[in-house]
């Protein structure tokens, strides 16, 4: 079996806050990503949100 | 989908109309939809399911109206096969439905409705344009209840035992916001088994939702509600936290729901070979937060485990990092470097000036005359050719303005659409791509500024907009291309503190191959972790500890600096210099970034005698005395552990976080050591968040006894011969109780170095309570303030092991993403001095929160203020301050902001 290694990264189900901070982390590391998402846009459950804890800042 | 320009004209004909997922089925959607406003990819998307001409053949109107012929109604999914090198999961958790298995009335009641519905009732780009309605009637509730828990901590059938986290500080923001959209008195309840706000700010965050916005919070225990269908009241049966049974009533009712696993989890699990734990939870190791069962696959978010946003932004750093050192020696190798374009020097040239006015859909052209104001710009001095968008930012837009620049010979650029804060570097980057200077460029901002808030008044938006794109039209005019301090990136990064926050960070860095200092004031690697016995999932902390340290001494890359003092710091992001005290010897270590792990310690509190028998000792003793095998344990025959000693009071608001986890998991050490043994936890609220909830459940089912106590009033130790008696009052028999303990255990709390020195040297900040403070809350929490400072471990907050390995790593990841590029562009809109009218006041530099204004050393203008470039970071504080005049700031010229004013009065 060959060894090579290959520089990129998959993020599976990308779509919510975590998915997109990984791939801007990764991408930022020098790292080619490929972000996967089910549905039609990235977002996720925070994009639903209206503010967040602690400060009530816009979510979105 | 390339061709889709999201004009909306497809959704607004679709005669199909749909419950929207989005709104959690308040509000209706078309069969063509987007799934919000600002969704990204903005590309209409057809719900095959829905849409009429895909289920039944007829319709095709979208088709029709699309002016792009961007409709394919072949469209399939197709096959792709990807190589990949890492992988990531993050599939995230999904809300509990509680119509599911309906015990609450969630289906028979429009009132009683879940908090992401909430959610969405109170935005305002939600079903009721952002007002406080109740579902039923859209009347305005007066009264509404939160009831905690639904579907978490909690064994029947569809729920989970586990805590979801995050509910309870979700159920406070809920309330206050609801209060602030209120316009009469709203009365907010909280119905709650334990308050588990143990995040940082989160504590204080429920003192000013119960003191400040008077949201009442009621221990309980919810029975039933009943609809009252005439009224729409709902009926609360609970009994309350002395026995008695209570009825009260609400306009709406919302279910705080937790988290569960994602649809169809175990087959993705089993398909791509991860572990999932018994609640179908990723499993996770507390050494290796991010690392799943499978050798490069990696994990983040709440897939392992219910947790916020900030942690799973921490996560989601950390699993990047892991997946990247996996590669570490492909950094660069398949990503593409963007051609570079030659620059035209317009200098000398006369302003040439482009305008394109976008209709953002029906965004800005719903409400602004657009054709009118395309139709005064192009009478505009200087002005050379004006068009009109349907959305200036999409690509194929993009590319059009790209080769207008060229043909036209445009050297200045006027965007009028929405806001520079999401859009400048786009725009800016489309003046790059046909060789101007990307500083030749300014939007105006007529949607954010004209058509939203002026909705309801047409001609006045458009006369706004006029106004806009002139003021912005005349200042273009006057701007000059602008260079970009460059700045070469020392490769070396600096960690600050040898705990097992500052090794990691240490280690992660030495892992993605760059060379590490990792400086420790003490005489050993370790910090806190060498006392602690076990994580709360039961591994051994000193062999993986030690297995950690050994592991960055044998890494070639770290040099390990034991009895180093930092004394003084210098220079700025990419190139500190920072003076160390090695063993007595001065010495200076260059870096380009810097990690801050300083940790923090377990207070020795000054109260119940501790210090004065030594049947009295903290948590972090037992942990030390069960390292040790102490075998005097065995022999007691009670202990008593008091909860929050020393934190969530007035002088220290703050939850520790560790101390509920750390005595539940100890007293069922102590049974197990000794199962005659009577072990009691007196507690405030018990905070085994997340799945530490199954340690609380254990214990509770092993006999260990949990009291609530009252916290207004005094807990009495005295010390005697035989035992020590404890005297407190229990808050649900509301008397006094008195335990004869053999061992008295001070759940103590974490306590920060406050006005720590390095603060200041590195520019970080400090919060009220000692602990660093994150750029952040949510989206920046290992970052500080100043560029290339990082924080992480017990220094930022109270956490457990596992959480700051995790926030380490994140730490050190976010660290390499600036390493990694080895040279930064800083910004080129900075202050400058006019050195000939500088007077050496001084204000500017001691006005500057950034240190770039300095003395000139030497030469013709030795004594004058000067600006290094790379600290400016633009704000204009100096240019404003300056009494000379001799400040200006590129880009914001006193001459281009008054041509922008006097613009105003051209209308």
């Amino acid at each position: 079996m060959s060894q090579e290694k290959i520089g990129s990264i998959m993020i599976i189900g990308g779509g919510g806050i975590s998915g997109m901070q990984a791939a801007l982390d990764a991408a930022n590391s020098g790292y080619y990503v490929y972000l996967v998402e089910q549905s039609a846009s990235i977002g996720g459950i925070m994009s639903q949100l209206d503010k967040t804890f602690p400060t009530n800042d816009c979510a979105m | 989908m390339n061709k889709c320009i999201a004009c909306g004209l497809c959704t607004e004909k679709c005669p199909k109309k749909v419950e929207d997922e989005y709104e959690e089925g308040l509000g209706v959607r078309k069969a063509i939809y987007v799934q919000y406003a600002q969704a990204v990819p903005l590309k209409y998307v057809i719900d095959d399911k829905n849409c009429l001409f895909l289920t039944k053949g007829k319709c095709g109107l979208c088709e029709k109206v699309c002016p792009t012929g961007a409709i394919n109604y072949e469209d399939t999914a197709t096959e792709l096969k990807l190589n990949v090198g890492s992988i990531i999961v993050s599939t995230g958790c999904q809300p509990y439905d509680p119509g599911e298995h309906d015990v609450y009335g969630y289906q028979s009641s429009k009132n009683i409705i879940t908090s992401l519905e909430f959610e969405r009732i109170l935005a305002s780009s939600g079903p009721y344009g952002g007002h406080l309605v109740r579902p039923s009637d859209q009347k305005e509730p007066k009264k509404i209840a939160w009831l905690q828990c639904i579907g978490s901590r909690n064994n029947h059938i569809g729920a989970k035992g586990y805590c979801s986290s995050v509910c309870c500080t979700y159920a406070v923001k809920e309330a206050m916001l609801a209060k602030e959209h209120s316009s009469g008195s709203l009365d907010t309840a909280i119905f709650y088994m334990d308050i588990r706000t143990h995040g940082k700010g989160y504590e204080d965050y429920f003192n000013r939702g119960k003191d400040e916005y008077g949201i009442r919070f009621v221990k309980s225990k919810v029975q039933k509600i009943i609809n009252d269908s005439e009224t729409g009241m709902q009926i609360i049966g609970y009994i309350d936290e002395s026995g008695i049974r209570q009825e009260e009533k609400f306009d709406i009712v919302v279910l705080s729901v937790g988290f569960q696993a994602g649809d169809g989890v175990v087959e993705f699990a089993e398909k791509i070979g991860i572990e999932l734990g018994h609640y179908k939870c990723a499993t996770t190791k507390s050494f290796d937060p991010v690392k799943t069962s499978r050798p490069g696959i990696f994990i983040c978010g709440a897939i392992e485990d219910p947790k916020d946003i900030p942690a799973s932004v921490i996560g989601s750093s950390a699993a990047a990092g892991m997946a990247g050192i996996m590669l570490a020696d492909e950094r660069w190798s398949i990503t593409k470097t963007k051609e570079e374009i030659p620059e035209i020097n317009v200098i000398g040239e006369a302003p040439r000036i482009g305008v394109f006015v976008c209709r953002c859909g029906t965004n800005i052209a719903g409400v602004v005359d657009v054709p009118a104001v395309v139709e005064m710009a192009k009478h505009l001095p200087y002005v050379e050719y004006v068009e009109e968008n349907m959305f200036s930012c999409s690509q194929d837009t993009q590319n059009a303005i790209t080769k207008v620049i060229k043909e036209k010979k445009l050297n200045r650029v006027v965007i009028a659409a929405c806001t520079p804060k999401t859009h400048e570097g786009l725009f800016q980057e489309t003046l790059t791509n046909a060789g101007i200077n990307k500083y030749l460029f300014d939007m105006a901002n007529i949607r954010n500024q004209c058509s939203w808030p002026h909705a309801n008044e047409k001609e006045l938006a458009t006369q706004k907009a006029k106004d806009l794109v002139r003021m912005t039209t005349a200042k273009v005019a006057l701007h000059a291309p602008l260079e970009e301090p460059k700045l070469e990136v020392d490769q070396a990064g600096l960690v600050i503190g040898g705990g097992i926050a500052g090794i990691v960070a240490a280690k992660t860095l030495a892992e993605q191959g760059y060379h590490t200092h990792l400086v420790e004031r003490g005489s050993k690697l370790g910090g806190q972790a060498l006392l602690l016995n076990r994580t709360w999932k039961g591994e051994d902390i000193q062999e993986n500890l030690t297995r950690i340290i050994k592991s960055v001494e044998q890494n070639s890359l770290v040099d390990i600096h034991l009895n180093t003092e930092i004394t003084d710091v210098e220079g700025f992001v990419g190139n500190f210099e920072t003076h160390v005290k090695k063993d007595g010897r001065d010495a200076i270590l260059k870096h380009g970034i810097t990690i801050i792990a300083t940790g923090a310690s377990e207070l020795k509190p000054k109260l119940y005698n501790y210090g004065e028998d030594d049947r009295i000792i903290t948590g972090l003793e037992l942990d030390k005395m069960l390292n040790e095998n102490d075998d005097d344990l065995r022999k007691k025959d009670t202990a008593v552990f008091v909860q929050c000693v020393g934190s969530r009071i007035p002088e220290r608001p703050y939850c520790s976080k560790v101390c509920c986890t750390q005595s539940v998991r100890n007293a069922l050490k102590l049974k197990e050591l000794n199962p005659e043994m009577k072990v009691f936890v007196l507690y405030r609220d018990m905070r085994t968040y997340g799945l530490r909830e199954d340690l609380y459940t254990e214990a509770r089912s092993k006999g260990v006894q949990f009291i609530k106590y009252d916290f207004e009033k005094e807990i009495n130790v005295n010390p005697e011969e035989s035992s020590v008696e404890v005297v407190f009052t229990d808050t649900s028999l509301r008397r006094k109780l008195k335990i004869d303990a053999q061992l008295l255990i001070l759940a103590s709390a974490i306590i920060p170095e406050k006005d720590n020195k390095l603060a200041a040297m590195y520019k970080a900040t400090q919060d009220a309570d000692g602990f660093f403070m994150e750029a952040h809350a949510k989206l920046k929490p290992v970052e500080c303030s100043t560029d290339g400072v990082f924080i992480c471990g017990l220094a930022h907050a109270p956490k457990p092991v596992d959480e700051s390995i995790a926030q380490a790593q994140a730490a050190a990841t976010k660290a390499v993403t600036l390493l990694a590029k080895k040279i930064m562009n800083m910004e080129g809109t900075i202050a400058y001095v006019d050195q000939e009218i500088c007077s050496s006041c001084g204000v500017c530099v001691s006005v500057c929160p950034f240190n770039a204004p300095l003395f000139t050393k030497e030469g013709r203008y030795e004594g004058k203020a000067e600006i290094n470039p790379v600290l400016c970071k633009g704000c204009g504080l100096c240019v404003a301050s300056c009494r000379s005049g001799a400040l200006h700031l590129k880009g914001f010229d006193t001459s281009q902001i008054f041509a922008q004013i006097f613009a105003l009065n051209e209308g």
